[in-house]
């Protein structure tokens, strides 16, 4: 049977989708987080830069630094999703495709944000 | 249209042989360099997964960052971290309704490429500095 009527007429009286606009919010949430902790980011490199293996552990083991660190690393890491699913839905049309890619980019991003948080964590309490 | 006459006037042109305006090669370079950190954030992970692991992961890591390659990946990495944070900032104040003026647009754009540039430039030369050539 062909579908006689009109997206519009399917949709209407439905209500809104509800969540049409949270990407677009959360983009902006962690954008602005991230210019103050960019900043930070960029400074605890170059107190780190040509430190020994000592040193630098110290310096990202202490306390303000790994907290600075690791809300470094959930903001990017939840920026960085969504920015590269605009761009796979951008580019990829093709369903099965699109929606592999997209959740490659969740394992992707799920897993250096763990992995780096961990190697903070380790850092921080040892062993 | 056979045997008509060529139009005169311009049609649409494509990307390649548009004259780039600033705005535009700043928006897509917003979007390049916001993939090349995408791909950067293995080399933080690798930084700080190697300090955990101990001075032989360290070393390994240092010997990696500090050859010519890791460099211009570190340099490349810089600026994009910096073109993408000034472009950001470009459009949370688009996001606000401001700034939407011919002037204002090419006044944000240019301030984020020349941002940028000089910025990283500075970065590295306040580094080079302060560890004395690279090491």
């Amino acid at each position: 049977m062909t579908e006689h009527r009109t997206p519009l007429a399917r949709v209407r009286g439905l209500g809104s989708a509800k969540t049409g606009t949270a990407h677009f919010w959360h983009q902006r949430l962690t954008a602005v987080a991230n210019v103050p902790l960019t900043i930070a980011f960029v400074l605890i490199v170059l107190a780190l830069l040509g430190r020994n293996h000592a040193a630098a552990q110290q310096i990202l083991a202490s306390p303000l630094v790994a907290i600075v660190m690791l809300l470094f690393i959930g903001s990017i890491t939840y920026h960085m999703r969504i920015g590269m699913q605009v761009i796979i839905e951008d580019y990829v049309h093709e369903e099965t495709a699109k929606l592999a890619l997209i959740m490659l980019n969740t394992f992707f991003a799920v897993a250096v944000a763990l992995a780096s948080a961990y190697a903070i964590f380790k850092l921080s309490f040892g062993v | 249209m056979a045997g008509s006459k060529a139009p005169t006037r311009p049609l649409s042109p494509h990307m390649q042989i548009y004259r780039w305006p600033l705005p535009m090669a700043m928006s897509i370079l917003h979007r390049i360099t916001g993939a090349g950190l995408y791909v950067g954030t293995l080399l933080m992970a690798w930084w700080l997964i190697a300090t955990a692991s101990g001075p032989n992961a360290y070393a390994t890591f240092g010997a990696f960052i500090n050859s010519w390659i890791g460099q211009l990946i570190l340099f490349g990495y810089t600026w994009a971290l910096l073109h993408h944070m000034l472009g950001g900032i470009r459009h949370l104040i688009w996001d606000t309704g401001h700034g939407f003026s011919q002037s204002e647009r090419e006044w944000l754009s240019l301030a984020t490429a020349v941002g940028s540039i000089s910025l990283t430039v500075l970065l590295w030369v306040i580094s080079y500095l302060s560890i004395g050539g690279g090491q």
